[in-house]
């Protein structure tokens, strides 16, 4: 058998979804945003949606989502991407209008942006990245931070009485009227992975229904930012990340 | 009256300042209008509302809860290519700043309008022109510049809408109406621009082939974004914004003159100011005092080369503003102390009287 | 022919409007207007003012201190603007709950009760009106059937019907305006 005759289509089981663009990734090794990417180029595929696609990137990590994906996008100010994508999708509603958020970009400096664009419901989908921490800029405490955990402002754990409590911006908006599909999963294991699959791809039906606006958490680790191996991260994050931010549907309508 | 004065009264209409913006924003196919409310600029919100030109031209007209969401919503809506503005008043403007910046940045056409008050902080909400520097000098962070218009009459905030939009589409940067509360609130006649059409997706996708508006196949995936982590990849960002901004400066300067060409004193003012100078001008004239008023209408781009002219030939110069002194300083720069160049202004709302300017004109200037 | 007028009162009595329907009227025999109000919480029961300039040329300055003509309907508008009227020119004041009373002798001064005689006959809507009424009988700048254009252009078509209320109105005014000596 020649490499030539394994490589045929009759025995393809896997390929690189083809809105993945292929550069390599910024992302370190471990991290959930590469998954996640992944997700979201695959559902624009099946989907056929890729022309009808305009994506929102945040501040943090996240911002060179804009290299990945072959679909265009606008990079948006710190935690305003909500604010970009109402625009967008309120001036061409035929297309697929999402947006890609850390938690401090999401649930600190954009909370206001963020809880309006979901109480108005714009048709929007905001896939939400929690993984507790500031990433990008070298792992400070974020809004998403639990009690105790460490991070380079919060040296000696975060406490109530200096950072106030770990916000659950997620249980929040599920709230609101104007959202319409709020649910909270990981990309830890090849289960959740499917799982969060269904949901982004639900996420992005809702808002093609004008239903109003969906919000998927996907509750992640950050090696680095945690200075964990990517394997103590996800055991770390069942232990400890999951009893805070519990996975499953918050509303589903 | 002569006849040739007459106007056809079924289209000469009478009203505000800021309602004749948003009369002509709905005429000028602006797509989408993005605001958060704030005396003196309120009723260009509530006219779009009560006008509902989603019913009509199809124009998306949104109340946000921020400025700072307003002028993000801007920013996406001018990413996808389509005609869109916000408008604010000071306090407001200064919350825009970051997306002002990042809108500069990315090189996206669209309108803000200040409609200005009295500061520093919460102020007054009496007429004020102290943002001035904030509008001409960037306002906020890093080097770029807004076009800046500064409309003198509510035919002018008509005009200037669809001016703005204009020269915005044309250099691919955000322009700014800097108006003040005064020519905001006022009442006056104006004849409104002609209907056209928005541009349909067709007509986006051609003339801003860089709109998000989704990516077909045939073509690279556009991408609006600000960063560049390589500072020589930045670098040449910058490079870009400045050689537009100079084309800008070529082709772009406009200012009125009144009474000129004799003139041997200057007075220089925008907006309300050029209004209560022109009186004051009126009564030296009778007098028979040679004094002439150069208004700039762009106010970046600066009448540089204009008033660099007059320095040449009069005697000496006065600016006139409802500020502690900015637009002084640019006058100053284009006379580069050929001549004195004074100043007058009141600040924090209070606005200089016809009479103030004439005593300050004859005291300053003529009988110095 | 200009004519540079400052109305001022309190807020609530149809300061404002009365400017309105001027610079309409003006509008309407194809002149020249400005109409620049004093804008905020003034209106809500403060002082409230408005200049207004008709003019066959064009406007220079929306923002005067000094006046042709001053309507005056409370005591600390009297106070602020009789001053500013130009020697020769006209105040017109409503004595109602004034103290004090125009002193000056190089302008005509006029009074015309209009709150009074609508507290009596009950026509406090058209208040401003029957002060309007009593400017142009005085002061003619403009001519009552290009007020009347002017009311109908800048009222909305479910007033109307009250063209003829405002009409009256007018002439009341005009008879209840008496020149003070």
């Amino acid at each position: 058998m020649t490499t030539n005759d394994i490589i045929n289509p009759a025995n393809l089981v896997y390929a690189k979804a083809p809105i993945m663009n292929d550069v390599p990734m910024h992302y370190c090794p471990g991290c959930s945003h590469g998954v996640v990417h992944k997700l979201i180029a695959e559902i624009i595929g099946d989907m056929d949606m890729q022309e009808k696609t305009i994506a929102i990137a945040p501040v943090g990590c996240g911002v060179f989502a804009y290299k990945y994906l072959d679909v265009d996008w606008q990079q948006a100010a710190h935690g305003r991407a909500p604010a970009v994508a109402t625009a967008a999708k309120r001036l061409l509603p035929d297309r697929l209008v999402f947006t890609y958020q850390g938690d401090g970009d999401l649930a600190a400096i954009g909370t206001a942006e963020t809880i309006h664009a979901c109480n108005r419901g714009e048709n929007i989908a905001i896939i939400f990245i929690n993984n507790g921490i500031y990433g990008m800029t070298g792992g400070q405490m974020a809004p998403t931070t639990l009690g105790g955990m460490k991070s380079s402002t919060s040296p000696n754990g975060r406490t109530v009485p200096l950072n106030g409590h770990p916000l659950d911006i997620t249980k929040l908006l599920a709230q609101l009227d104007g959202t319409c599909y709020v649910t909270r999963q990981a990309v830890h294991t090849i289960a959740a992975v499917r799982k969060t699959k269904k949901a982004i791809q639900k996420a992005f039906e809702n808002s093609m229904a004008g239903k109003g606006t969906s919000i998927v958490e996907v509750v992640s680790t950050c090696s680095s930012g945690w200075k964990m191996t990517p394997e103590a991260s996800n055991d770390w994050m069942v232990e400890n990340m999951f009893p805070a931010y519990p996975l499953g549907d918050l509303k589903n309508e | 009256m002569s006849e040739s004065k007459k106007h056809n009264t079924e289209e000469v209409r009478l009203m505000k300042g800021n309602e004749a913006i948003a009369h002509a924003a709905i005429r000028c196919g602006c797509d989408g209008y993005f605001g958060y409310p704030i005396t003196p600029q309120s009723e260009i919100m509530e006219t779009m509302m009560e006008l509902e030109p989603w019913n009509t031209t199809g124009m998306v007209v949104l109340q946000a809860e921020s400025e700072t969401s307003s002028i993000n919503m801007v920013y996406g809506a001018a990413g996808c290519g389509k005609k869109s503005m916000t408008s604010s008043s000071s306090p407001g403007v200064s919350l825009m700043q970051e997306g002002i910046s990042y809108i500069a940045a990315g090189e996206l056409p669209c309108l803000i309008v200040n409609v200005m008050r009295g500061g520093p902080g919460l102020g007054t909400i009496q007429p004020s022109q102290a943002d001035y520097f904030q509008a001409v000098k960037g306002g906020g962070h890093g080097d770029y510049k807004l076009i800046t218009l500064a409309p003198a009459s509510v035919q002018e905030m008509a005009d200037h809408t669809v001016l703005a939009f204009e020269l915005a589409f044309k250099y691919r940067t955000p322009a700014m109406i800097l108006a003040d509360g005064i020519i905001g609130q006022m009442m006056e006649k104006v004849v409104l621009p002609p209907f056209q059409p928005r541009m349909t997706e067709a007509e986006i996708a051609e003339k801003c082939p860089w709109a998000t508006l989704g990516k077909p196949a045939w073509r690279k995936p556009n991408i609006i974004t600000t960063l560049s982590l390589d500072a020589h990849e930045m670098e040449e960002t910058n490079i870009r914004l400045q050689a537009k901004y100079r084309e800008i400066e070529n082709n772009e300067v406009l200012y009125e003159e009144f009474l000129c060409d004799d003139a041997e004193y200057l007075v220089i003012g925008f907006g309300t100011c050029a209004r209560v100078s022109q009186k004051a001008v009126e009564m030296c004239r009778a007098e028979g005092i040679k004094v002439g008023l150069l208004r700039p209408i762009t106010l970046f781009p600066f009448p540089t080369v204009a008033i660099s002219k007059h320095a040449d030939k009069v005697k000496s110069m006065l600016t006139v503003e409802m500020s502690a002194g900015q637009m002084v300083e640019d006058v100053r720069l284009a006379v580069n102390g050929r001549v004195p160049v004074e100043f007058y202004g009141r600040m924090g709302g209070v606005v200089p009287s016809p009479d103030e300017v004439y005593e300050v004109l004859k005291s300053k200037l003529v009988n110095k | 022919m200009k004519e540079e007028i400052i109305i001022a009162g309190f807020g609530g009595q149809g300061v404002l409007s009365m400017g309105k329907i001027l610079a309409y009227s003006g509008l309407m025999q194809g002149q020249e207007v400005s109409w620049m109000p004093s804008y905020g919480p003034e209106q809500r029961g403060g002082t409230a003012n408005v200049t207004v300039i008709l003019s066959d040329e064009r406007i220079s300055s929306p923002v005067l201190n000094s006046y042709d003509t001053a309507i005056i309907l409370n005591q600390p508008s009297l106070e602020k603007f009789e001053s500013q009227v130009k020697p020769g020119g006209t105040l017109i004041f409503d004595g109602n709950g004034f103290h004090k009373f125009p002193t000056r002798k190089d302008i005509n001064v006029y009074r015309i009760d209009a709150t009074e005689y609508s507290y009596a006959n009950n026509t406090s809507k058209t208040m401003n009106m029957i002060i309007l009424g009593g400017l142009l009988k005085v002061r003619p700048i403009v001519q009552i059937v290009n007020v009347l254009k002017g009311l109908k252009k800048s009222l909305p078509d479910r007033h109307h019907h009250l063209l003829g209320v405002n009409e009256k109105a007018l002439h009341i005014g005009m008879d209840l305006i008496k020149k003070m000596e």
